[in-house]
């Protein structure tokens, strides 16, 4: 290593290297600075003491202050059930069927039932709740069962067609491949497109007429005590083209959901039928 | 044969500024007298908004995420107001560096002013600087420990009363100085405190020109940025040298009587040039004027100073005018820049709306097919009323006549927004089966809002998504 260079000005050393003529003088750190490093590694050691830090073989070591970031969820999340608490305990209180929509504790609903519905039921529906082939789309305003709040949250709570609730919306229609033939089958599902404006004097008609009208009603509008669907409207669960149809008429459909009621607690419940209410098909 | 290597840490020299009094003395306690009043009392000045917004004049309310400045409420999504303003304060001190060198660090740095500050509540105390010499050479003793600890209880109730005033920035002054009168303030407000007091009587009464020298980063960057035109406070060697006694014809003006070091705050000789940590607090200046003064001689010989103007002085000449040094293409073009940056600042303040709306598209799924057909798309609208009281604004959508409008909870398409609040909605664009909107892919369609009493509008304008090719 070099000597190093001393500066002829200030007799200091120079830090040895110039940048166009510009040279730096070796000058001594203030001793606070040393003592404020000092510090820090005194805090260091502390931090490690008092937090969890070093690595054991199973684990860590837990630190005095017992302090986890787990254990910081679970306190965030007992802090806000009990800023909510009065909220819950009105929520659970409400009456469904007059529910102000404009109201703190209908905002409060849409907000809580909105989580619940990313977590419990957008597997099915989707998480916008436009749902797919064979689950409903929440959004518009087709309704199997009833669309008013109240029997949005029936259906929540005790399900469609479960075995686990005897109280579950249950009806069941029967597989047309055994009753009617194939020609006839295909007959009714190149009738049900027309539905909306029908002759029912074609042979199409008089089927639909013998064998449909029970349950979807007489112009095809569909059951709601039954959750027979509305025929004649633009929407179709499970498909409106003919073969979709065909295999509708002749295996027959049976969609199921869960008894929420069952695992959701009541507050959840009400939010999340409160939420669907809100997007838009409410009735 | 090496030398000894020199100690890698050294321990501060304490510093004993003696009283000084002169123009830049009196400058500085107008600034200080100014700026701590600024400081002290714009919390307390009230400004009526009407019953829903508080009247405190210059308010940052954190929780509620609003800055009241007089006439002017900052909401978050207009926080470029202050990153302007922070850039206008940037260019300012720019153009202040390169016109007068560490003006800012000398006069109006919060360091500066509270070190002041401090200071002279030591010279109150302990007594000008050969008695605080003497005090600190001293064992201790009763009356040692007896002046500190009155010197240090003293600067803790400054330090109180600096974090005291900062707070009630944060909230309505009159209601939180009640709640610390009656012990009842949050404790985010007692931790505030606490810390700014620690933090000024650590800053200002023993770290000092420590701050200045290694830990405040703007020096070194005022350093770049001064230039030979620069007017800074600087020695007239020239004139000065050789020192020697008054008495003496062939020595220079300097009688080497230790005036400009024994007053400097921040400890060095200015005589041995312009260094790096000069505040150009001009004290020095003040103190030889007035030595120069008692010996007849012409006032200057500290003074401030442009070193291109070294050479022509040396010659005899004058040197060039002060108006000069600061009208410069430099100083003029940062001035440019900080006006013009001010005027746009002023005229998007005057153009901002009272009433906003943001209009975000439900896209999952873009449009939803209802049973008789009709293509229904959804939007997130938030209505946003800046006026201190609430109005009702009526929803609109235009774009194609089939285009109806519904808005989720409500009959209505009145909406009331309370008075400073943002009111989300979700609103529904309805068109019938069959129409051409909706069997197009996208069809630009516009929002807007009516504030019903002013008559102000806004309009956003988006797409209508419809069936497509289907």
């Amino acid at each position: 290593m070099d000597e190093p260079r001393v500066d002829e000005l200030t007799g200091r050393e120079t830090m040895g290297h110039e940048f166009d003529g510009i040279e730096e003088l070796n000058t001594p750190m203030p001793r606070w600075w040393l003592w404020t490093f000092y510090l820090t590694i005194i805090w260091g050691v502390g931090y490690t003491i008092a937090f969890p830090a070093w690595p054991m073989i199973s684990g860590a070591t837990k630190g005095l202050l017992g302090y986890s970031t787990r254990g910081e969820v679970t306190a965030d999340i007992a802090a806000h059930e009990t800023a909510n608490a009065e909220l819950v305990a009105d929520l659970n209180a409400v009456d469904l069927a007059g529910f102000d929509p404009q109201s703190d504790l209908h905002r409060y609903a849409v907000a809580r039932g909105s989580s619940v519905f990313r977590a419990q039921c957008s597997q099915c529906h989707g998480s916008g709740a436009a749902g797919a082939v064979g689950y409903p789309n929440l959004l518009d305003n087709d309704w199997l069962w009833g669309g008013t709040l109240a029997e949005i949250d029936y259906s929540v709570r005790h399900g469609i067609r479960n075995e686990t609730d005897f109280d579950a919306r249950f009806s069941q229609m029967p597989a047309f491949g055994d009753i009617l033939e194939e020609s006839e089958i295909a007959t009714l599902a190149s009738f049900l497109p027309t539905l909306a404006d029908a002759d029912w004097d074609s042979a199409g008609g008089v089927l639909f007429t013998d064998n449909c009208t029970s349950c979807h009603g007489d112009t095809g509008q569909g059951d709601r005590s039954l959750g027979a669907p509305n025929l004649a409207d633009a929407i179709w669960l499970y498909g409106g083209d003919v073969d979709s149809l065909t295999t509708s008429i002749a295996e027959a459909r049976f969609g199921v959901m869960p008894a929420w009621g069952q695992r959701l607690s009541e507050e959840d419940i009400r939010a999340v039928a409160t939420y669907v209410h809100s997007l838009g098909g409410g009735e | 044969m090496t030398p000894e290597p020199e100690n890698l840490y050294a321990a501060r020299e304490p510093i004993f500024p003696k009283r000084v009094k002169g123009t830049f003395r009196n400058l500085k306690w107008a600034i200080m007298a100014v700026t701590l009043g600024i400081y002290y009392l714009v919390p307390w000045l009230r400004w009526d908004r009407g019953p829903n917004l508080p009247d405190q004049a210059v308010l940052v309310d954190l929780a509620h995420r609003r800055f009241y400045f007089l006439w002017i409420e900052i909401w978050p999504h207009e926080f470029y107001f202050v990153a302007g303003l922070l850039i206008m304060a940037g260019l300012g001190l720019f153009l202040f560096t390169s016109a007068l060198g560490r003006v800012w660090c000398g006069y109006t740095c919060p360091q500066t002013v509270w070190t002041d500050l401090f200071i002279l509540v030591e010279r109150w105390i302990e007594g000008d600087r050969n008695a605080r010499i003497r005090l600190h050479r001293a064992k201790w003793s009763l009356r040692k420990g007896g002046l500190r600890l009155l010197k240090w209880t003293a600067w803790a109730v400054i330090g109180v009363a600096t974090g005291g005033a900062w707070v009630f920035y944060f909230a309505d002054a009159p209601t939180l100085a009640n709640q610390f009168l009656t012990l009842s303030a949050p404790t985010v407000a007692w931790a505030t405190v606490a810390v700014l007091t620690t933090t000024t009587v650590v800053l200002g009464g023993f770290m000092r020109e420590q701050v200045c020298i290694y830990m405040c980063p703007w020096p070194r960057i005022q350093g770049a940025m001064m230039d030979d035109s620069t007017l800074t406070v600087a020695y007239r060697d020239w004139r000065g040298e050789p020192r020697g006694k008054a008495r003496d014809e062939t020595a220079g003006d300097c009688v080497d009587c230790n005036a400009c070091v024994a007053v400097c705050p921040m400890g060095i000789d200015i005589r041995d040039g312009q260094q790096m940590e000069c505040i150009t607090c001009a004290l020095c200046i003040d103190a030889c004027d007035d030595i120069m003064g008692k010996l007849g001689r012409e006032r200057g010989l500290i003074d401030y100073l442009a070193l291109s103007d070294a050479p022509k002085e040396e010659a005899g000449a004058p040197p060039r005018a002060i108006w000069k040094h600061i009208l410069r293409p430099r100083t003029i073009l940062y001035s440019i820049i900080w006006t013009g940056f001010g005027i746009a600042m002023i005229y998007a303040l005057f153009i901002r709306p009272e009433i906003e709306m943001t209009v975000a598209p439900i896209r999952n799924p873009t449009f939803v097919v209802l049973s008789d057909g009709a293509i229904r798309n959804t939007y997130e609208l938030r209505l946003r009323n800046k006026h201190g009281e609430p109005r009702q604004f009526g929803v609109h959508v235009s774009g194609n006549p089939v285009l109806g409008l519904l808005i989720e909870g409500t009959a209505n398409t009145t909406i009331e927004v309370p008075a400073d609040a943002t009111h989300k909605l979700r609103v529904y664009a309805v068109t019938p089966a069959g129409a051409e909107i909706s069997t197009t892919d996208e069809t630009p369609i516009r929002f807007w809002i009516e504030d019903l009493e002013s008559g102000e509008r806004a309009s956003v304008n988006t797409v209508f998504n419809g069936r497509g090719d289907q």
